[in-house]
């Protein structure tokens, strides 16, 4: 038997020559470094998200009515009537807040180790292309089940648009096509969703591992394992501190999908809703665009940034500054690897001001997460009625002001001398465990 | 050095606010569901499901639907038979399959309660208090003669319904704050055929069913999730032996 699949393998190899060595490029001849650590699982666990998100939404799809008035009843219909439809839904849906969970912590790692410093500025771009067409898509998605927080969401988001000057507008009803959220919205938000928006995806998560393979990982130490001491039993040539990414990283990484399978069960067979922060209670009510729901908030993960929108005051009577103001938050990180002139990657030998620096940065990111989500806002309702939204804006304009005051901050802490770095070793730290 | 510090106090102490407000987000949500008293369903309670269902045909179904609830599906999930259900608790002539509907003309019931009764497929789940909150309502309704139907709720106040349920609870009246027109609480002017112990029981039941109705799967879910989660700690256990075995080599 095995002949036959020897068989095979010559008769693939002999007419797609190119296979074999791409496999080992990338996979067993990849020599990734040896002291990956926790934050090194989230990359391979995005993959597997957007497998999951991929593999399941073409099962809904099977089900689900692109129609204003089918949406919703055909979203119960797969919860109710289809054979494990609910189970489908609710991968999808727990997916979905999941991908951003672990993007936000792959984004984290790359700035602790400085990953998207010299040569993985382009790694690093690509990863944040990946990031901005990812919120894309999890806002269309989000449309789709045409709940009312579903309804409400698209009418404000699209509204930001209309804050643009002169052209405003025209650009909400061109992005609509409707002069509110409707059927056509519907249809072209679902057509982006599972087609256009998922093909770019799959196309930049392929230029982003090519990317990264090109140049090779960066590791806790920021250690460059490609250009270090050579030699190890791979070859005399292969550098001493790295290891082939398969097998050593596919078992390794399968025991962080193990953990993050565990975490995904009982979310979606204990708490598909997590208190109504991945499914919410307004969105089981159909869209009607004469009920309001009592707080319109974005999707959790979509919070940091509305909340940079609310805290920036109009100015010269339009709010359009807000929103420069959310869509810089974001071209801020694309520009990162510019702004950051500092020669040490890891955090671990970096400057105490770095270190506080991005601390800061973590918690703005977190506070203004929990402004834009309104829970701060419902907190000082209790603790200061008369004065709730005047503290509110003072928490969340310090939080957006240590959110861009850390760009800042970077820009000249690296160029003026005030970073007191460490020595970097020349070999990665690794302790067997 | 010290000049530099300066700012970082203040950084600090915006972490340390930050922190604070994160503590104190758990105990908003915390009190949300503290702010109605729990109202203890339990969809695994077979019994109770069916006394709710029961009660829900004789009171509710008159006006409300369950358009996404099949007659079909209740039966094997709350344990009845094809026969049982058909006879007991189908009013309305439907066929088995067929989805729960009221009969009640839209435009009519437009014209008798100023609005429509909704549809109670999805009520616990789109309230942000869940089965607290349709516990609650059905046991805050109290007779207010300005109302158009004669009844006011003191948890959805001038909520257009009136209340059938008051045969089995009796008849409520508001005692209102001195001077106000705040209702302190709600007092049972009039006994009804069940005793304030009994009808607690009653109003559970039928939010327990309601609870049910708003996610069937649950049922499913819960039973299956415990065996996935057992699955998932076997897979990470062998996945951890086998990197184990494999990165012995790398030092």
């Amino acid at each position: 038997m095995a002949g036959v699949f020897t068989r095979i393998g010559d008769w693939v190899n002999e007419r797609a020559p190119g296979l074999m060595p791409m496999y080992r490029k990338h996979m067993t001849e990849y020599y990734a470094p040896k002291n990956f650590n926790l934050w090194y699982y989230f990359g391979s666990l995005a993959l597997l998200v957007l497998v999951n998100q991929i593999v399941t939404g073409i099962f809904l799809t099977m089900n689900y009515k692109t129609s204003a008035a089918e949406a919703f009843n055909s979203v119960e219909y797969i919860m109710r009537d289809v054979e494990w439809g609910w189970l489908i839904r609710y991968m999808h849906s727990t997916g979905a807040s999941l991908f951003f969970v672990v993007v936000f912590l792959h984004m984290f790692r790359g700035l602790m180790y400085g990953s998207y410093q010299k040569p993985r500025e382009l790694v690093w771009l690509l990863g944040m292309l990946i990031f901005l067409v990812l919120m894309a898509e999890a806002f269309m998605g989000y449309v789709l089940p045409w709940g009312n927080m579903s309804f409400w969401g698209a009418k404000v988001i699209i509204s930001l648009f209309g804050t643009v000057p002169v052209i405003g507008g025209t650009l909400v009803e061109w992005i609509m096509g409707d002069y509110l959220p409707a059927d056509a919205t519907l249809n072209r938000f679902f057509a982006l969703h599972v087609i256009a928006l998922p093909i770019v995806l799959l196309l930049l998560v392929v230029l982003h591992l090519a990317a990264l393979h090109e140049v090779g990982s960066n590791n806790p130490d920021g250690v460059d394992v490609k250009h270090g001491p050579k030699g190890s039993r791979w070859g005399a040539d292969k550098p001493a501190d790295g290891i082939p990414f398969h097998p050593y990283y596919t078992v390794k990484d399968l025991v962080g999908v193990g953990f993050f399978l565990i975490i995904a069960a009982f979310i979606i067979f204990f708490a598909p809703t997590f208190g109504g922060w991945f499914l919410e209670h307004d969105n089981f009510l159909p869209a009607n665009n004469l009920v309001t729901p009592s707080h319109i908030k974005p999707s959790w993960y979509f919070t940091p940034f509305y909340a940079i929108l609310r805290m920036i005051p109009s100015f010269f009577s339009t709010a359009f500054w807000g929103v420069l103001g959310m869509f810089g938050a974001i071209a801020l990180l694309f520009l990162l690897p510019w702004i950051d002139a500092g020669k040490v990657r890891s955090i671990r030998y970096r400057g105490t001001g770095y270190k506080i620096a991005l601390m800061a940065f973590a918690a703005s990111f977190i506070g203004l997460a929990l402004v834009g989500a309104g829970v701060v806002g419902e907190k000082l309702v209790e603790w200061v009625p008369s004065d709730a939204t005047f503290w509110e804006n003072a928490f969340g304009r310090v939080m957006t002001l240590i959110y861009f005051g850390y760009f800042v901050f970077l820009w000249f802490y690296t160029r003026l001398g005030w970073e007191k770095t460490k020595p970097v070793p020349e070999r990665v730290v690794f302790d067997h465990d | 050095m010290t000049k530099r510090l300066f700012p970082m106090k203040r950084i600090l102490s915006s972490f340390a606010l930050a922190a604070g407000l994160l503590v104190g987000a758990t105990q908003v949500v915390a009190a949300e569901e503290g702010g109605l008293p729990p109202a203890g369903v339990n969809i695994r309670d077979q019994a109770s499901l069916q006394r709710g269902a029961k009660l829900f045909f004789n009171y509710c179904v008159g006006c409300h639907s369950l358009k996404y609830v099949r007659y079909s599906r209740m039966a094997e999930d709350l344990g009845l038979t094809e026969d049982e259900v058909m006879k007991n608790l189908n009013f309305t002539g439907a066929k088995f399959g067929d989805p729960v509907v009221s009969h009640m003309p839209e435009d009519a019931a437009q014209q008798f309660f100023g609005k429509a009764p909704p549809d109670l497929s999805l009520e616990v789940r789109a309230k942000e208090e869940g089965p607290d909150w349709v516990f609650a309502y059905l046991n805050s309704f109290y007779v207010d003669p300005t109302r158009p139907v004669g009844w006011n709720n003191t948890v959805f106040p001038n909520a257009s319904m009136p209340f059938p349920l008051w045969e089995l609870q009796g008849v409520q009246t508001a005692v209102k704050k001195e001077g106000g027109d705040e209702v302190e609480k709600l007092e049972l002017s009039q006994p009804g055929k069940l005793t304030p112990a009994q009808y607690q029981q009653a109003a559970r039941d039928l939010t327990n069913f309601l609870t049910y109705a708003s996610e069937p799967a649950a049922l499913q879910r819960q039973r299956y999730g415990i065996w996935v989660l057992l699955f998932l700690a076997g897979f990470t256990f062998l996945a951890y032996l086998l990197k184990k075995e494999y990165w012995k080599d790398v030092h």
